[in-house]
Order: C-alpha cells, then sequence, then structure tokens
C-alpha cells in the first residue's frame, strides 16, 4: 500500500492549459498595437476619378505612392489652392520626385528593383500640367512602371 | 453537503484558447487594407540627351490622333467627337475590319494557334493633351482606349475559344496580344496655352 502512495505522489501533473486564452489574446493584443498601418497622413484632398477597366496591385510591397491634389483648408494659407504633390508625409516640389524615387529604390532588395511601381494617386479636379510633369521627371528616374489609380465604376459618362 | 451541492460548475476554459485562434485566423482572413487599384502603364523611357529622338516615321493612315484641350474637347483625326463614340471609332481604327484605305494597312503575320493572320501592325494611337486637361478627362480617355484594347482581345478569344482573355492561359493572351498589341503613345508633352 504504502507503495503505491508514493508513486501517486511522484507523478507529474498535467499542464493547466487555462491561461492559454490569455497567451494568446496578449499575442493578438500585442500585434494589434505594435502594428502600424503606413497609411500617409493626407494633406491634399485626393478623390481619384472612376474607369471601367481597372486591375489590382498584386505586390503591394513594390508600389511606392505620389499624391497630387489641393492642400487641405489647415494648409492653404501656406501652400495656396493650387494642386501640390505629397510625397510620404510631406509637400514637396517636382524636384524632389528624384530623390524620392531613389530612396524608394534602395529600400528594395536588387531584383525587386525593376519591378518597382509608382501609383499616382491623384485628384481628378487635378490639371494635367502639374500630371505631366511628375511623368516627365518620373521618366528621367527611369520609374517608368506607373499606375494611375482610380476606382472601379460602371459607366464613365 | 447541501452547500456542496448548490456550488455553480466552473466553466471548463480549455476551448477558449481555440476559440482565440479562430477570431485572430478570421480577422486575418476578412481584412483587407484597403486594396489600390488603377490603370496600369508603362512609360517610354526617356530620350539621351545627346542622342536627338529619332523621329519614328510613320505613315498618315496608322496614326490616330487623340487631342483633349483645356475645355475637356475631345478632337480625334481632326474632327470633334464625343467620348463616348472614342471607344467604338478606336476599334475600327485598331482592327480595320474592312480593310479600309485610311485606316492602318493590314499586314499578313504568322501567330501561333492563328496562322497567318492580318494584323494592323504598325498603327499608333497617339495621345495628346493640354496642360490644361482635367485629370478626370485624361483618366476617361485613357480608360476608353484601353477599353477599346480589352473589348478587342475578349471578342476574339471568344470567337476562338469560347473564354475571356483573362481567362486564357499566357500562351494564348500572348497569341492574342501579338494580334492587338498596345501602341497606345504619349507624346512628348506639348505647351500649348497656359495652365
Amino acid at each position: 500500500m504504502s507503495r503505491f502512495k508514493k508513486d501517486d505522489k511522484s507523478s507529474v501533473p498535467g499542464v493547466s492549459t487555462a491561461s492559454l486564452p490569455d497567451i494568446i489574446f496578449m499575442l493578438l493584443i500585442f500585434l494589434m498595437v505594435s502594428t502600424v498601418m503606413r497609411e500617409s497622413d493626407l494633406k491634399i484632398f485626393v478623390t481619384v476619378p472612376g474607369a471601367t477597366d481597372i486591375k489590382k496591385i498584386e505586390d503591394k510591397s513594390l508600389v511606392k505612392t505620389i499624391f497630387i491634389g489641393k492642400p487641405l483648408p489647415t494648409y492653404q494659407r501656406l501652400y495656396g489652392k493650387e494642386a501640390r504633390i505629397q510625397l510620404n508625409d510631406a509637400f514637396a516640389t517636382t524636384d524632389d520626385i528624384r530623390q524620392f524615387i531613389a530612396a524608394a529604390r534602395d529600400n528594395l532588395k536588387e531584383n525587386d528593383r525593376p519591378r518597382m511601381m509608382i501609383s499616382m494617386k491623384i485628384d481628378k479636379d487635378t490639371k494635367m500640367g502639374v500630371v505631366t510633369d511628375v511623368k516627365q521627371e518620373l521618366r528621367k528616374a527611369q520609374a517608368l512602371l506607373i499606375n494611375y489609380s482610380a476606382n472601379e465604376v460602371d459607366k464613365v459618362y | 453537503m447541501a452547500i456542496n451541492k448548490r456550488k455553480v460548475p466552473e466553466i471548463n476554459g480549455g476551448s477558449m484558447a481555440d476559440i482565440a485562434f479562430l477570431l485572430l485566423i478570421f480577422f486575418l482572413v476578412a481584412t483587407t487594407i484597403d486594396t489600390d487599384t488603377g490603370i496600369m502603364r508603362k512609360l517610354p523611357p526617356m530620350p539621351k540627351e545627346d542622342m536627338p529622338e529619332e523621329e519614328t516615321k510613320v505613315k498618315e493612315r496608322n496614326v490616330f490622333v487623340v487631342l483633349v484641350n483645356k475645355d475637356n474637347e475631345l478632337l480625334v483625326e481632326g474632327e470633334r467627337m464625343q467620348l463616348r463614340d472614342l471607344r467604338n471609332s478606336t476599334k475600327e481604327f485598331i482592327a480595320n475590319p474592312n480593310d479600309r484605305e485610311d485606316l492602318p494597312l493590314r499586314k499578313l503575320v504568322d501567330v501561333p494557334y492563328f496562322g497567318m493572320t492580318p494584323v494592323t501592325k504598325n498603327h499608333v494611337i497617339s495621345l495628346r493633351n493640354d496642360r490644361g486637361t482635367s485629370y478626370e478627362m485624361y483618366i476617361a480617355v485613357q480608360n476608353e482606349l484601353a477599353s477599346a484594347y480589352i473589348e478587342l482581345r475578349d471578342e476574339l478569344a471568344t470567337k476562338k475559344w469560347g473564354k475571356k482573355f483573362d481567362e486564357l492561359p499566357d500562351e494564348m493572351q500572348d497569341a492574342i496580344k501579338d494580334i492587338y498589341p498596345n501602341r497606345v503613345s504619349e507624346a512628348e508633352p506639348r505647351n500649348i496655352g497656359g495652365d
């Protein structure tokens, strides 16, 4: 009898899984908090035009975005009401584009560089003058793959 | 004994982890961080500065000139046109189904799957806009030109294989692209008038 009792005592108790959900929740919350969805702070109005035949961008990591549009009311005193370019989080001029492209290219892996795409999110009321200037800069910077950002609509006219 | 009996039984927390995982996976799958959509284009490379741009000689009948002025009006091949008519006239220009003299020349080209096919190989659609053109109009025109190609390719794909162009395997898509090559050219910008 005494032998049995001794055995009982030394048996390893099962690991309690009661705290597992807490661990998972902690992971969930940690991930939620630490994830930064890098959504640039827009300082301009951008309502992209509509188009019927649009494609989805497959690989988002290869995409860099250039915004063009009218500054928000808060910035209009400083930057005026004409369409301006925004790169990352700041207003920019056409001269900054080449550096922006170079920096973006440096951040990519060597074999991804030719596939880099520039997405142009341009307000539909913008005049083509600015857009043409930007396009010329992109050509000079050898960033030839571009995407005119547009929403899907059924009819354009 | 009576007190013991009234005790509420403890809820089994063992499956909580599974529920949390299920939630986690559901959100992972269901979340789409706003996907970017649009019209993809490839810009022509910048001509080298020491090399003057070669004036590519293109015959008059092979060029389809689309002009958009600062008031967002269309001038197509020297005539004013409404946006809704652009798609069909573009399609007619690209395909030239009736072998018209003023539309691009069709040359017989050997295309895989199709054999010898007449193709308007040298056609060019030249899109030119003013600095004052609105971006919305520009995209609308780009969209119409893109649709013209997509419709032509879809028509051919449906006729040949009974499927849409997008549903075909790559080799078949390439064959159709050989017949209807996308040749939209954005001419060098010019300053006509002010901003």
